[in-house]
């Protein structure tokens, strides 16, 4: 469908706009949701519909009011410092981990590799809910339910199959001669890995490393269970203002996160082409 | 060449051993060296996660509530017959009264109550109701024992009767020291008071461990519980020559006591028990007692498919009750629309990404890529604004002229806007498997059909389409997976119809606290996705699991 030919008899023409045009609308119904926010967060009344100021373009029917109520109130600060002070520390730990474990899953000679990696991957697999059961019920036995370290490990956990995905799949196009190479010349094992192995993977363990802060920052279902108030993070208070009064302010909180996942999306997509090029696998 | 083989023809490697065990040993040494590496991840996993889902499956039979609470009663309902028909005799009543009595002090009465309410409706206002009147019972023979000698009043009286000396003395170390926050050393029973008072032994040994546990207090500040008059007033029937293990002034009080006991007013348990609530002169309520009474249960299973464990044996639930095997259906229902409207959207999307020139489907792969990354929460909120009465596609609607704006369309809260706003949310996962799959189908197979002849539609049907079914295959199972699971989506915009099993699952978890059943649910809805999952491990491979193109 790479342009159509000059031979095209009506029908074929017809058929032609038709599929892009439904295409189009397909492309329309992924996007547009997330776009109609946007404009809606400068909205200067508490409506969650364009008001007649905003598509005459009036200036004084936009604002910054919801932005403002955002970085003034105490209840969404708090939940901003808990996403942050938890999603880093979950994302260091399944990296630094996921790492290790994937360089060990990637040798010749794994025992039980298939049952290992189906453990491994499993938190992906299983369900969000029944994960949050889980943890809710072990978690309450041991102490950890409602506490900082709980939240933490949880996310970690659910952090983990992306970093050992990403990882993998960075290590299928690393030569191994590489490390052979840099021992023969006397290297240890250790600086072998910082010197030679770990600025050619690095593309990988970022962009798992990436994957694993969205999961435990975008998470909610888990933190809902095993978190207590004291962990409220701003998923979790955007899915309280969506469910009790919803107030414009999650719109401007919306706007942000879709900020940083552009900005996340671009990243992830630089690295990726920059690990194709340096494995030689795309011209670039 | 007799410097590189041995006696045997074996081959010698430089070191001098044979070639063979030396690589052996070289190869062992990668396995443990990629092992070490694992395992810390391996540990770590099975300890925050596997753990869990294995708590949960062990939750979804764990019954041992009722054995723990009342052990005595169920010990003396071992005997007794349910299909008799009759109420069980005195000693059940009177093992159930020390039980309770105990479990009353303790506050686990209510939590009993609470589990069997699940079984058999009144359970828990019975239970409640019943611990209340406990001590009235204790206090019958805890008055007549003081009115004989005040000496059973006091604690320490009590303590020293019953306690070990050992233990007696270090107590008391432990109360003048006076050190908050440090527990009083653990109570141990005197020799001989355990064969002569057995029952009054060990209730008192559990009052001992809980005051320990709980307040971090010691049995000689606190006043014996009234229970304990009644189980010394059993035991010296029982028992009248119980004095003789004692010395002192012990033995003296408990010969008197013992010689006065035959003419105390006893306590009717039975009596006691149908006057706190009817419900204890029911043969049902024992029935149920005794058929949850093993360690183990289906009885959450049973209820999480609209059946349940009667005395009589396994029966479906009253109509009104039953709602799980719809939840189940609509749980199936709703994901299979998902699935299919998903398949629906994303293959003509698909086909053009992967039919176009590599920059301008790059390009496009943006719009696809973008919701994906997406914080789920944005793009709930975003349909709850758009879906709302009020909201941006009702207005448009209005303004348009196709709908009055005095009925707008009821778009939230129902199936439909769980659909729509999951079809959004899942389409991506459709799209990039059935992309990646249509990408390494040769254009040239279309032109071949057409140029022998086929039509447009006949070359897409007969060539193309069965090319892209394993694309197909994939994109469904992921997309069906993930919707079985959901819970934040329905929960936001599905209101009362449009919820899934998720939803009952939560709501068990944390507003009807019966875990038992939210475990057995989710143990349920985890085979089931597993067996999925083998399913897409099958057709797709574990290790094919693309992420963001």
């Amino acid at each position: 469908m790479s342009g159509l030919p000059p031979y095209a008899s009506t029908g074929q023409r017809i058929w032609y706009y038709a599929f892009r045009v439904i295409c189009g609308l397909i492309f329309f119904f992924l996007i547009a949701p997330i776009l109609t926010i946007i404009p809606l967060s400068f909205n200067a009344e508490d409506f969650f519909t364009f008001t007649p100021g905003m598509l005459a373009f009036e200036a004084d029917a936009y604002s910054l009011k919801h932005y403002q109520d955002f970085l003034t109130s105490p209840d969404w600060q708090a939940a901003l410092r808990n996403s942050l002070s938890i999603a880093p520390v979950a994302t260091l730990l399944s990296v630094s981990f996921g790492t290790l474990a994937a360089i060990g899953l990637s040798q010749d000679h794994v025992p039980f590799r298939r049952a290992i990696m189906a453990i491994l991957i499993s938190p992906m697999i299983v369900p969000l809910i029944i994960s949050a059961a889980g943890m809710y019920f072990f978690y309450s036995r041991i102490g950890l339910q409602g506490t900082y370290v709980g939240v933490v490990l949880a996310h970690a956990a659910l952090g983990i199959p992306f970093v050992i995905i990403t990882v993998t799949a960075t290590l299928v196009g690393f030569d191994r001669s590489l490390t052979r190479a840099s021992a023969s010349m006397g290297a240890n094992p250790v600086t072998t890995f910082f010197k030679v192995q770990m600025p050619l993977i690095l593309p990988g363990v970022i962009s798992g490393g990436l994957f694993a802060f969205i999961t435990s920052f975008d998470e909610v279902v888990v933190v809902l269970f095993v978190g207590s108030a004291a962990q409220k993070t701003l998923p979790w208070q955007m899915f309280i203002g969506l469910r009790e009064q919803i107030s414009p302010t999650i719109l401007a909180v919306a706007t942000i996160l879709v900020a940083i996942s552009v900005v996340l999306l671009t990243v992830v997509e630089l690295l990726r082409r920059r690990s194709e090029r340096l494995r030689g696998m795309s011209p670039g | 060449m007799s410097d590189t083989t041995d006696a045997a023809g074996r081959i010698i490697s430089a070191d001098g051993r044979p070639l063979k065990s030396s690589l052996n040993r070289a190869l062992r040494r990668e396995k443990l060296r990629a092992l070490a590496l694992i395992a810390p991840l391996l540990i770590f996993v099975l300890i925050t996660f596997i753990a869990p889902i294995a708590d949960m499956l062990f939750r979804s039979v764990e019954n041992d509530i009722v054995s723990n609470t009342m052990p005595r009663t169920v010990a003396s309902l071992r005997d007794w017959d349910s299909t008799s028909g009759e109420v069980p005799g005195a000693g059940v009543f009177e093992s159930a009264y020390f039980d309770l009595a105990v479990a009353a002090q303790k506050k686990l009465h209510s939590q009993l109550g609470t589990r069997l309410n699940y079984e058999l409706t009144g359970m828990s206002s019975m239970f409640r109701r019943t611990g209340r009147r406990m001590d009235d019972v204790g206090e019958v023979y805890m008055d007549q024992f003081a009115a004989l000698d005040q000496a059973w009043e006091s604690p320490e009286v009590w303590a020293a009767m019953i306690g070990d000396a050992d233990w007696l003395a270090s107590e008391k170390a432990w109360a003048k020291a006076q050190n908050p926050g440090t527990p009083p050393p653990a109570f141990e029973v005197k020799e001989g008071a355990q064969a002569a008072l057995p029952l009054t032994a060990a209730l008192y040994k559990d009052f001992a461990a809980y005051l320990r546990l709980n307040d971090g207090d010691s049995p000689t500040q606190e006043e014996p519980w009234p229970v304990f008059y009644a189980a010394l007033y059993t035991d010296l029937i029982n028992r009248p020559d119980a004095a003789t293990a004692f010395s002192g002034a012990d033995a003296q009080r408990l010969q008197t006591s013992a010689a006065a006991v035959t003419n105390f007013e006893a306590v009717d348990y039975k009596a006691a028990f149908v006057k706190a609530d009817d419900g204890w002169g029911q043969v049902n309520t024992w029935a149920t007692i005794k058929a949850f009474s093993p360690k183990y249960t289906p009885g959450y299973f049973l209820n999480a498919v609209d059946m349940q464990k009667t005395p009589q044996g396994i029966s479906a639930q009253p109509e009104s009750q039953q709602i799980y095997i719809l939840l189940f259906k609509r749980t199936l229902f709703l994901s299979l629309t998902i699935m299919f409207s998903c398949i629906a959207l994303g293959y003509p999307v698909a086909w053009l990404l992967a039919n176009l020139p590599a920059r301008s489907a790059n390009l496009l792969l943006i719009l696809v890529l973008l919701p994906f990354w997406t914080s789920l929460l944005v793009r709930t909120s975003a349909w709850k604004v758009l879906l709302q009465q009020q909201g941006v596609i009702n207005d448009t609607l209005v303004w348009i002229g196709l709908v009055n704006d005095t009925d707008r369309l009821v778009l939230i809260n129902n199936q439909f806007g769980t659909i729509v706003a999951m079809t959004h949310i899942l389409l991506p996962f459709m799209i990039l498997p059935l992309y990646s799959v249509m990408k390494t189908i040769p254009p040239s197979y279309l032109r071949a059909a057409k140029s022998l002849g086929a039509t447009n539609w006949t070359a897409f049907w007969r060539v193309y389409f069965p090319q892209s079914v394993p694309g197909i295959g994939a994109g469904s199972i992921l997309v069906f997976i993930l919707s079985i699971g959901y819970y934040i989506t329905p929960e936001l915009v599905g209101g009362t119809t449009g919820t899934f099993i998720s939803n009952r699952i939560a709501y068990h978890i944390s507003s009807s606290l019966n875990w038992g059943l939210a475990a057995a649910l989710g143990t349920i809805l985890l085979v089931v996705v597993l067996a999925l999952y083998w399913a897409y491990d099958r057709i797709v491979g574990i290790d094919n699991v693309k992420l963001g193109g």
